[in-house]
C-alpha cells in the first residue's frame, strides 16, 4: 500500500470518526444535560425532591454504564432501525454511540452540578427566585467549567467508542486500525492511525481546556 | 417587623431527632439590629432560615411587617421574601459573575428592565464603596470586598429586614470592624431592620440595641440590650464585660457594680468613698459605649459594712451584687 493510498484511507476515516463523534457528541451534551438536571433535581431534598423518580433514573443509568459497549451496539440495532432508518453504516453508528454516552455524561454533569455550594442556591432561593431561575443562572451557570471538562472526557471516550463502530460498518480511524493493523498485520498503517488518533484527541483535550480556563473565574 | 412565636423545628439525623429550635418567641422592632448569640449547634442557623423560610419550621408562626410567610404558598412567598434579603457566612456569591453581575441577579430575579437594572446596580456598589471593583470576580476580590458585593446584593430588592447569617464570621477583626459599621450606617439611612445571629460577643456589644441568648434550641435571656444588663445574673451582661477572680482583703467586701445608660457616665465611685467615709478599690472591670448605650461592669472593693454601700449605688441607678 502506497503512502498516498493511506493518506487517502486516513483522511476518509478521519472524516467518518470527526461525524460520528461530532454528531453523537451534540446529542449527547443536551441528553446528558438533561439527564444530569433531573438527577439533580429529584434527588432527596433536591428542588424537585423525588427519591422514587430519582432511583429509577439512577439505575436506568447505571444499567446504561454497565452494559459493554459492543454489546449495546448490537443490542440497540431494532432502534437504530426505527431511529435512521437502516442499521449500517456511519450514521447508523450515532444512534448506539449517543446511548452509551448519555449515561456517561449524565454523571458528570450530576457531579458537576453538586459542586455548586449549598449555601448560593440557599442565596437564590432566598431571592425568590424560580426553579427555572435557579437551573438556569445558577446551576448550570456556575457550574459551566465543569461541565465542559466533562463533556471533553465525553468526546475523547466516544472517540474510543467509535472505534468498535466498525462492526456495524461505521467506519472511521478505529475501524481502520483494527482492520489493517490488527488483523491484516500491515503495523506501518496502524501505527500512522494511531498518531492521527493521538493528534485527534490532544486536540480535542486542548481546545476542551482552552474552553473551561475562558469560563473559570477562580 | 419581625415576630416569631412557638417555633419549632425538629431533624432527623442518623437515626436520632435533633431539636434545632425547641420552642423560640422572637420579637424584632422596626429600625433596630437585634443580635441572636450562641455557640454553634445552639440552633440559631436553623432560626434564621425558619425566618425566611429556607427551613420549613414544624410548629409556630414567622410574620415580617404584617405578612404572615408560614401562612403562604409558593408563589406568595417568593413575592415576600423580596422584602426580606440575607447575608452570609461565606457569601454566597456566584462564581461566573462580577461584583455588578452578582449585585443585577436579584434584579433580574424580579424582572427589572436592564437599563433600570444598571442605574440600580451602580447606586449600590456606590453605597458599599465598590464602585472600582464593578467589574471583578469574587475570586479577585477580598472577603470584607466580598461580603460588601452581598451586601450590595441583599438590598438590591428594596428590602426592609436583612438577616445576617454569621456574615462576619470569616473575616479579619479590621474588616468586621468596618463590615459591621457599613451594616450600622445602613441601618440609620435607610431605616433597615437588621437580625443578625453571631458566636461573637463583640458583634452583639457593637451594634446591637437588642439581643438573645441561644442554647440548644431556646433562648435563655432575650430583650434591649439595656434592660439585659440590669437583669441580675444575665449571662449576656457578663459576657459582655467579664470579670476576673479577685480577693477580698481583710475588713473587706466584694461587690459586682453594673451600671448602664445615665449611671455609667456618674462619678459613682468617688461619691461613694466620700459620702460613706470609706475605701473604694477598682479591682476589674470597664466602662464602654455599646451601640444602644454605655454601660459597663466593676467589681470593686469596700471597707466596713457592704450593705450601706450596695444600697447608695443601687440608690443611682446601679445593679449590684455580692
Amino acid at each position: 500500500m502506497s503512502w498516498s493510498e493511506v493518506a487517502e484511507l486516513l483522511g476518509q476515516g478521519l472524516q467518518e470518526t470527526a461525524w460520528m463523534v461530532g454528531v453523537s457528541a451534540l446529542l449527547t451534551a443536551v441528553g446528558g444535560l438533561l439527564l444530569g438536571i433531573l438527577l439533580v433535581l429529584t434527588a432527596r431534598g433536591g428542588l424537585l425532591s423525588a427519591p422514587v423518580v430519582n432511583s429509577v433514573l439512577g439505575l436506568i443509568v447505571n444499567i446504561g454504564r454497565s452494559l459493554p459497549f459492543i454489546i449495546l451496539l448490537v443490542a440497540v440495532i431494532p432502534f437504530t432501525r426505527a431511529v435512521v432508518g437502516t442499521t449500517i453504516g456511519t450514521t447508523a453508528a450515532i444512534v448506539p454511540l449517543t446511548i452509551g454516552a448519555i449515561p456517561f455524561y449524565a454523571r458528570i454533569v450530576e457531579s458537576a452540578l453538586r459542586e455548586v455550594p449549598g449555601d448560593v442556591i440557599a442565596a437564590a432561593v432566598a431571592m425568590g427566585a424560580t426553579r427555572r431561575q435557579i437551573v438556569g443562572k445558577v446551576l448550570l451557570r456556575e457550574a459551566r467549567p465543569g461541565l465542559l471538562a466533562g463533556l471533553t472526557i465525553t468526546v475523547i471516550a466516544l472517540v474510543g467508542y467509535s472505534a468498535m463502530a466498525g462492526v456495524v460498518g461505521g467506519g472511521g480511524l478505529g475501524d481502520i486500525a483494527i482492520r489493517y493493523g490488527y488483523q491484516r498485520f500491515e503495523t506501518e498503517v496502524m501505527v500512522a492511525t494511531v498518531v492521527v488518533l493521538v493528534v485527534f484527541v490532544q486536540l480535542i483535550q486542548t481546545l476542551g481546556d482552552l474552553a473551561v480556563r475562558r469560563l473559570a473565574h477562580r | 417587623m419581625i415576630q416569631v412565636s412557638g417555633l419549632h423545628k425538629t431533624y432527623r439525623s442518623r437515626g436520632h431527632d435533633v431539636r434545632a429550635v425547641d420552642g423560640v418567641d422572637l420579637h424584632v422592632r422596626e429600625g433596630e439590629i437585634y443580635g441572636v448569640l450562641g455557640q454553634s449547634g445552639a440552633g440559631k442557623s436553623t432560626l434564621l432560615r425558619c425566618v425566611n423560610l429556607l427551613e420549613r419550621p414544624d410548629s409556630g408562626t414567622v410574620e415580617v411587617d404584617g405578612v404572615e410567610l408560614t401562612a403562604l404558598p409558593g408563589r406568595g412567598l417568593r413575592a415576600a421574601r423580596h422584602r426580606l434579603c440575607m447575608i452570609h457566612q461565606h457569601f454566597a456569591l456566584l462564581s461566573s459573575r462580577t461584583a455588578a453581575g452578582n449585585v443585577a441577579f436579584p434584579l433580574e430575579v424580579t424582572g427589572v428592565p436592564r437599563a433600570e437594572r444598571h442605574r440600580r446596580v451602580a447606586e449600590l456598589l456606590d453605597l458599599v464603596g465598590l464602585t472600582d471593583r464593578a467589574g471583578a470576580y469574587p475570586a479577585q476580590l477580598s472577603g470584607g470586598q466580598k461580603q460588601r458585593v452581598g451586601i450590595a446584593r441583599a438590598l438590591a430588592a428594596g428590602p426592609k429586614v436583612l438577616l445576617s447569617d454569621e456574615a462576619t464570621s470569616a473575616l479579619d477583626p479590621d474588616t468586621t470592624r468596618s463590615i459591621l459599621d457599613l451594616l450600622l450606617d445602613l441601618n440609620r439611612r435607610l431605616g433597615l431592620t437588621i437580625l443578625l445571629i453571631t458566636h461573637e460577643m463583640d458583634v452583639v456589644k457593637t451594634i446591637c440595641q437588642s439581643a438573645a441568648v441561644m442554647r440548644d434550641g431556646r433562648f435563655t435571656e432575650a430583650g434591649a440590650l439595656t434592660d439585659l444588663l440590669r437583669e441580675p445574673g444575665s449571662e449576656l451582661a457578663r459576657g459582655l464585660f467579664p470579670l476576673a477572680a479577685a480577693q477580698a482583703r481583710d475588713g473587706e467586701s466584694l461587690l459586682d457594680v453594673t451600671v448602664s445608660g445615665d449611671s455609667a457616665d456618674e462619678p459613682l465611685l468617688s461619691a461613694l468613698a466620700r459620702t460613706l467615709d470609706i475605701d473604694v478599690r477598682l479591682l476589674d472591670g470597664g466602662v464602654q459605649s455599646l451601640a444602644a448605650t454605655r454601660a459597663g461592669r466593676l467589681r470593686i472593693g469596700v471597707t466596713g459594712d457592704p450593705a450601706p454601700a450596695a444600697a447608695f449605688l443601687r440608690d443611682r441607678g446601679a445593679l449590684v451584687a455580692s
